[in-house]
């Protein structure tokens, strides 16, 4: 397979689609800023004037921050796993890019859910880590996402690391269900229910509404920085195929 | 002969020539296991306790370390093309080549951990066990590693990558191997409920490893 001409071939391709996905995003994005703020105004204001919770006090405060992490950290993996099905079925030039941008951002996530829970399971469950299968499966989700940078970072030819990121991803979210069950029976054999456990099958009306909002307000600022990421990573190949067509062109074709 | 079985003995014969990895991963197997005592203290009481876990966890470790080896070696020499370009569907092909996989590596993982539990001074029920979920449990490690020892093929490099990205999906397995020993010697729950899933976790990756792995492979050759 000659490299240099499918490289240029794919940067024609990409030319045609992603141009019109570049000037999308240069007007959605000014938009998408502003709800973002606008959410996180609302949400913050009322996560500070949310009641304390009668047990745990003003620490239950972290839940506006956890709790919305640990669905986008989920949410991520969904949303690179449709852009893998892009990348192998359909072909589209602008599936792998949204797999690779996405990559960083949902262990980014991960990586605050897993902080926030500890700084919250210190004043409650009185050290910062528990094997607990909660955790424990946010920890195994967050070596994958490195697992997956790790690949993203090994291959110089973008459309190769995609392809085999594709693969990877779709593994992978066949295999997080069964991770994610095995690790629930591992924890009820090893450690019978020792661990305080957030009140109640019902959450109050005063604490979910700022939930809600902080939920809103970080999905917002995901698809925020994943579409500017993604804008980005389109710029960083137009500027890497430029550089290998000088450098083809200077080795006197 | 069957395409299938002329590719499931050559590799079988690859595998115990000269230049072969298949008696390496005993040997490592055998080095980690004596090690243990080394870290943790030759206490015998403590072996016998954690001592299934710890032959879990030599034979993952084990079964990791002839992976890359599965396609690198018929990548290098371009016979990996020509099982592309045959008519015997891939996704067999690579089942079979993972079974040669097997039977070299990690069927004598199987047969080397009695004596390595008489080591760890496991009781011969425990060492049943052990023996019993490594036989049903260490072919579902090599068809989850098939797919890290094809991605690694496709990116041309990841000797390196292969363990990062094949150990967390082995997670599952290493939970219900050890489980279901350890219910065989203690445990509150019977034998057969983790062993039950863990022969579904191998029939599972029977499905998902070749299917995974075959499409590695093709993608990697365009």
């Amino acid at each position: 397979m000659n490299t240099q001409t499918s490289a240029q071939a794919l940067a024609w391709i990409d030319l045609a689609n992603p141009t019109r996905f570049l000037t999308l995003v240069e007007r959605v994005l000014p938009w998408l800023v502003a709800a973002c703020v606008g959410t996180f105004a609302v949400g913050l204001v009322q996560a500070f004037f949310a009641p304390d919770d009668y047990q745990q006090g003003a620490t239950v405060k972290i839940m506006f921050i956890h709790v919305p992490s640990a669905w986008l950290a989920m949410f991520c993996w969904g949303l690179m796993s449709v852009a893998a099905l892009g990348t192998l079925v359909w072909r589209h030039p602008l599936a792998d890019v949204a797999a690779k941008v996405a990559a960083p951002i949902g262990a980014g996530f991960t990586f605050l859910c897993l902080i926030t829970g500890s700084l919250w399971g210190r004043p409650m469950w009185g050290t910062y880590w528990v094997w607990d299968a909660r955790l424990t499966s946010v920890l195994v989700l967050f070596l994958m996402y490195l697992g997956l940078i790790a690949l993203w970072r090994t291959v110089e030819d973008p459309s190769r690391a995609g392809r085999a990121a594709a693969i990877l991803t779709l593994v992978g979210a066949i295999n997080l269900p069964i991770i994610k069950f095995s690790v629930d029976w591992w924890n009820t054999l090893h450690q019978p229910a020792s661990v305080f456990r957030l009140g109640g099958p019902t959450i109050d009306a005063s604490i979910l509404a700022p939930l809600l909002w902080m939920a809103l307000a970080f999905t917002l600022l995901f698809l925020t920085l994943h579409l500017a990421a993604m804008r980005n990573e389109i710029l960083r190949r137009r500027v890497r195929t430029l550089r290998l067509m000088q450098a083809h062109a200077a080795r006197g074709a | 002969m069957n395409p299938l079985a002329a590719v499931f003995f050559r590799d079988m014969r690859i595998a115990v020539r000269v230049g072969g990895g298949a008696l390496m991963g005993v040997l490592f197997f055998l080095a980690v296991i004596t090690l243990v005592p080394f870290a943790i203290g030759p206490d015998l009481a403590l072996l016998r306790r954690i001592g299934p876990a710890i032959l879990w966890l030599g034979a993952l470790l084990a079964s990791l370390l002839a992976l890359d080896r599965l396609f690198a070696g018929d990548h290098e020499d371009g016979s990996l093309d020509l099982i592309l370009l045959g008519r015997a569907p891939l996704e067999l092909v690579v089942i079979a080549k993972a079974l040669a996989h097997w039977v070299t590596t990690g069927l004598p993982l199987v047969i080397a951990s009695p004596v390595l539990g008489l080591f760890l001074n496991l009781e011969p029920l425990a060492i049943a066990a052990v023996m019993l979920t490594l036989l049903v449990g260490t072919p579902a490690l090599t068809f989850i590693g098939l797919v890290g020892a094809a991605l690694a093929v496709m990116l041309r490099r990841g000797g390196l990558l292969l363990p990062v990205l094949v150990l967390p999906l082995a997670i599952p397995v290493l939970i219900f191997g050890v489980s279901a020993a350890d219910a065989a010697i203690v445990g509150p729950v019977p034998f057969g409920t983790p062993l039950a899933i863990l022969c579904a976790l191998t029939l599972i990756s029977l499905v998902v490893g070749p299917v995974a792995a075959a499409a590695a492979l093709r993608q990697g050759s365009e």
